[in-house]
């Protein structure tokens, strides 16, 4: 293999969309091969190193499933507790525990999860590839979320769960009003589960723009790429607000670091506005899948094509764009001057054009066709029916004066279950049923479904109508008796009766999908005549979903013309006749063919990894800091090992996908999968230290409370300090851009030395960050500086290693282009950070 | 139109014995926003039988139909108009209940964990304290200065006016006004910790302001 044959591919027929046919072989070989080495290992120790997207996002959703019961069972002890005035049912400090968990169970470890397994499922069967960007990944997010997920469970079992509501406002939840573990649970729980959101963010965002077939361009996708991809960038930007809101909370209980203590210039709204400007995208992060999946399954049911497909692409944009300016309507009565507070109202309000063409889009598209009633069908009408309503009740809450007597009511609760349910929870179902064919291979028994629907419509809005009334009527959320309001009683206790309806209507939904995974009888390919490539697949879809990948002449087809083809090897890539999982990467916007990627097997290290993560947040639980400290270690020795994985050993030679087109495998492709998700994780990790100046400028600007210290930086030691700093930076910088050994090891040294000045200022000229707010959130920003700096003299060390092993070189460059981002990214906040100190110090 | 109101007059009058319930206001600050709630209840009652009507229609034979006039017809033009007016009824009543600089009369509310600490200004401009218990006048505005002593607490009378959260480190103010001397009761509408449930007061509105308290305890 020489350099010159990996030229003339990049520039030659590389770039063609038009992908000559390959020819025709035996399905079933091929299908054996690709079974071969995309299954999963045998028994119990196969789900343990599982790294497949079919079998992860099954899994993802089961779990989900099981947190949906455990929610709706505290749900059911929160109804038995109101159906009297006097609920002698439950004490307070549980019922309080409850309400808590409910909430944050439903949020956290159901819808956000759920959406993530559908979209993890779905997204290559729909896009034409063979897995996700980042198998490994997947599988890694998935034990984050499953052990943050029984961190918090078991809390629960111990009574010691969070009791401050599932938006923990401080001071309530500050450690002299929340004593014990309580809230610590929660912090450290949902910050380790969101490592879940994160990664599913990043390969999501990855997976959409860089693996669709080749010749399926951005404005062709199916519409549930188009939303997922605008979910992702949410998910990217939104939950960095509440992780870093999570961790400087989680400072405050742990150390003392008072950055919501007004008594030493802090403030507990600014935990209010980082939690919010997570907690109101988070909305349309539910939201947008579900809509992306009735895009899809409407047009199905009503045998037509979608109306408005670029009506609704704007609408999703528009829709990601408004959702980050409107989160201070959850904080109307905080104390916001009206003026302000128009202009947040009149964002929330604007939000609901998008919302509204979407609707209107599918009702026109159900009078283009002919709509049929299978059961997806009853599940959309009931979504049509709850979340028209709900997003009514949404504008009315939007309106300031309105707000103000809403505000804290029932009648919040019955709006967001309304939206919650209406627009995630029938959505899913609508998606579940659809889909099931594909997952079991099997058919549905007729008529429980159709029963369960009716008896979760009847019994939902029996428990929430009434609830907008109980809410107008003056009844605060959160409260476990009302003995001087039995004008509250028959409208609690019909909302009582009627949730244990519904609650009968989802067993018997559970129940009707458990009959079709055990006795349904095999459905044939194809079932609902799709024209979409996820139906292109044997039923139940295998491992490698296609046996060939679809290329543009298998677009917008009948799923029933191209399932022939495709399992016959037609396509790109045919089998696995190399003996690895290979799928093909394309160019974002065009989807022209770019490189092979070469995937991980299985593998326990996910398993591994979650688990030394685990320790660490026990460990912090347990207030045993030093010792969680150390506990980093193995987490840094396995991360070391992950990267080890992606070494470019083996067979690097150009892959032939198709009669004419040659390809490079993704170690000499000039831009890789690997370096598309570290993109997409430093735009997290840039809007995490945009939080953090955020709430730097929130506590010198808006809080009224007493003024700092005299920051260090006045020092001439801390200045020299820092300029030593920042020139170390931009050396390590420069030397990243060498493709040396000797520039790896430079930057080797040059990060160290700046860990060393950065540890000296830390001890020598630092403020106590226990002072003041400011002083704590200045110690958290040199904190974030510290971690990547370490970061990268870990990249660093890896690349030096890599040329040491005689692995990379100019072509094959390994880890090089992850260590030159990271290292620019981090000399680029740390300067920032540097020029904004300074400004305070010296303002 | 009597008829379009019937509904919401029914609401308002199942609400009238309910000490708690924003549907019977008895100032004009609550009076505004029930108003305001009715509008918006009609609205949305008629926006979801069209939702409804539309939905039915569409089980029909297909029919060609025009793309636009459901993405920008109804979608952008139809939601623009209807939420362009309801948002600019919403700011008029806000801007018509905010506290103002006028001669409205100033009491003072401070939350804790788990009760109220009230004061109004007495005859001698000596600031009198109370217990769970606000005086005001009846028939004027009032403006509540609202603080909190341990964590975030909402002051709330569904009667008279729209809450306010009660904040460490801040003061906010609100404005209450009731038409006619009484009783009315009050809340906290935050979760505050475990009696949050228990964290009622009561505004006592007066005929004569300053009132005479030993008057008004016999």
């Amino acid at each position: 293999m020489s350099d010159t044959t990996y030229a003339a591919t990049e520039e030659g027929s590389a770039t063609a969309v038009d992908i000559a046919r390959n020819p025709a072989q035996r399905a079933l070989p091929l299908h054996r091969e690709l079974s071969r080495v995309w299954a999963n290992d045998k028994g119990l120790w196969g789900q343990i190193t599982a790294v497949s997207h079919t079998t992860l996002g099954l899994r993802f959703m089961a779990t989900a499933f099981v947190f949906f019961a455990i929610g709706g069972i505290l749900s059911m002890l929160i109804r038995a507790q109101l159906a009297t005035h006097d609920g002698a049912f439950l004490d307070t400090e549980i019922y309080n525990q409850i309400f808590t968990m409910h909430g944050s169970i439903m949020m956290f470890l159901f819808a956000i999860p759920m959406l993530e397994g559908l979209a993890i499922w779905l997204l290559p069967k729909l896009l034409g590839t063979r897995d996700m960007a980042f198998p490994r990944l997947t599988s890694l997010g998935y034990w984050c979320y499953l052990f943050g997920g029984l961190i918090m469970l078991t809390a629960l079992l111990f009574g010691v769960a969070p009791r401050d509501g599932w938006f923990m406002y401080t001071p309530l939840s500050s450690a002299a009003h929340s004593p014990g573990i309580n809230a610590d649970v929660w912090l450290l729980g949902v910050t380790f589960v969101e490592i879940s959101a994160i990664a599913a963010a990043v390969e999501i965002t990855v997976t959409i723009l860089r693996q669709r077939a080749p010749g399926m361009k951005l404005t062709q996708m199916p519409l549930f790429a188009w939303y997922m991809l605008g979910t992702s960038a949410m998910m990217l930007v939104g939950f960095p607000p509440l992780i870093a809101g999570s961790i400087l909370l989680e400072l405050e209980r742990a150390f003392d670091w008072p950055f919501f203590d007004i008594a030493r210039g802090g403030d507990p709204l600014l935990w209010q506005h980082l939690f919010w400007l997570f907690g109101h995208p988070e909305v349309y992060i539910i939201f947008l899948p579900a809509a992306g999946a009735m895009s899809m399954i409407i047009p199905v049911m009503c045998r037509t094509k979608i109306l408005g497909y670029g009506a609704i692409v704007a609408a999703v944009l528009g829709l990601v764009f408004l959702s980050f300016g409107l989160w201070v309507h959850h904080m109307f009565t905080v104390g916001i001057p009206h003026m302000a507070l128009a202009f947040f109202s009149a964002a929330s309000v604007l939000v609901a054009v998008p919302t509204a063409v979407q609707v209107f889009a599918w009702i026109g598209t159900m009078w283009k066709g002919q709509p049929q009633l299978h059961l997806p069908m009853y599940h959309i009408l009931g979504f049509f029916l709850t979340f028209v309503m709900g997003g009514l009740t949404g504008v009315m809450l939007a309106i300031v004066p309105f707000n103000w007597q809403a505000h804290d009511t029932a009648f919040v609760t019955a709006h967001l279950h309304y939206v919650l349910i209406g627009g995630f929870v029938f959505p899913m179902m609508a998606a579940v049923t659809y889909w099931m064919p594909l997952i079991t291979g099997r058919s549905r028994i007729k008529g429980l479904g159709e029963t369960a629907f009716w008896v979760i419509v009847i019994g939902f809005h029996g428990t929430f109508f009434i609830m907008h009334l109980t809410g107008l009527l003056g009844m605060p959320r959160r409260i476990d008796v009302y003995p001087d309001n039995p004008e509250w009683i028959w409208l609690n206790l019909t909302s009582s009766v009627f949730s244990f309806v519904l609650t009968i209507g989802f067993a018997m939904f559970a129940l009707d999908l458990l009959l079709q995974i055990t006795l349904g009888k095999r459905e044939k390919r194809d079932p609902w005549a799709a024209p979409t490539l996820d139906w292109a697949m044997p039923m139940p879809s295998p491992n490698y979903n296609y046996a060939s990948l679809p290329t543009l002449r298998h677009l917008d087809r009948p799923a029933r013309d191209v399932i022939m083809p495709l399992a016959r090897g037609e396509g790109a890539l045919p089998g696995a006749p190399r003996g690895r999982r290979e799928l093909l990467v394309t160019r974002a916007i065009g989807a022209e063919p770019d490189h092979v990627a070469i995937l991980p097997g299985n593998t326990a290290l996910p398993l591994v990894l979650a688990a030394s993560i685990c320790a660490f947040v026990l460990l912090m639980l347990a207030s045993l800091y030093l010792v969680a400290a150390f506990a980093l270690i193995p987490v840094a020795a396995f991360i070391w090992l992950w990267g080890r994985g992606m070494s470019p050993v083996g067979d690097l030679s150009p892959v032939e996908i198709a009669p004419g087109t040659i390809l490079p495998v993704h170690h000499r492709a000039k831009q890789s999968l690997g370096q598309s998700g570290l993109v997409a994780l430093l735009v997290a990790d840039g809007t995490l230290f945009g939080s953090l100046i955020f709430g730097l400028a929130f506590l010198s600007v808006v809080t009224q409370g007493p003024a700092a210290g005299i920051a260090g930086a006045e020092n001439f030691a801390t200045l020299v300090g820092i300029g030593i700093i920042a020139a170390l930076l931009v050396i390590a910088a420069w030397a990243a851009r060498g493709m040396t050994r000797m520039a790896a090891m430079i930057g080797v040294a040059v990060n160290l030395a700046a860990i060393l000045v950065l540890i000296w200022l830390k001890w020598t000229q630092m403020d106590d960050p226990t002072g003041h707010a400011r002083d704590a959130l200045r110690a958290v920003v040199a904190g974030y500086v510290a971690l990547h700096i370490i970061v990268a003299t870990g990249l660093a060390a890896f690349v030096a290693n890599q040329h040491a092993r005689g692995e990379i070189d100019q072509v094959t460059r390994g880890a090089h282009p992850a260590w030159r981002a990271w290292q620019g990214f981090t000399a680029a906040t740390a300067l920032l950070a540097m020029v904004i100190l300074l400004a305070q110090a010296f303002a | 139109m009597k008829r379009v109101f019937a509904l919401p007059t029914a609401l308002l009058v199942a609400g009238c014995d309910s000490p708690l319930s924003t549907l019977a206001p008895a100032g004009p600050v609550a009076s505004d926003i029930a108003w305001l709630w009715g509008v918006m209840l009609v609205g949305a009652g008629l926006i979801t039988a069209l939702v409804i009507v539309l939905i039915i229609l569409a089980f029909r034979r297909p029919s060609e139909t025009n793309a636009r006039f459901w993405t920008h017809g109804m979608g952008l033009w139809f939601s623009m108009i209807v939420l362009t007016l309801l948002l600019g009824a919403g700011l008029w009543v806000g801007e018509r209940i905010q506290p103002r600089d006028d001669e409205a009369v100033i009491v003072r509310a401070h939350a804790f964990q788990w009760g109220w600490e009230f004061s109004h200004e007495g005859p001698d401009g000596d600031m009198i304290a109370s217990s769970d218990l606000l005086h005001i006048p009846a028939g004027r505005p009032v403006d509540v200065l609202i603080t909190a002593e341990d964590v975030i607490h909402s002051f709330w009378v569904p009667r008279l006016a729209g809450k306010m959260d009660a904040i460490p480190g801040r003061t906010n103010r609100t404005r209450l006004v009731a038409d006619s001397p009484g009783e009315y009761d009050g809340l906290c509408a935050e979760f505050c910790g475990l009696d949050h449930a228990f964290m009622r007061f009561s505004v006592q509105a007066h005929e004569n302001w300053p009132p005479d308290l030993s008057e008004a305890a016999q």
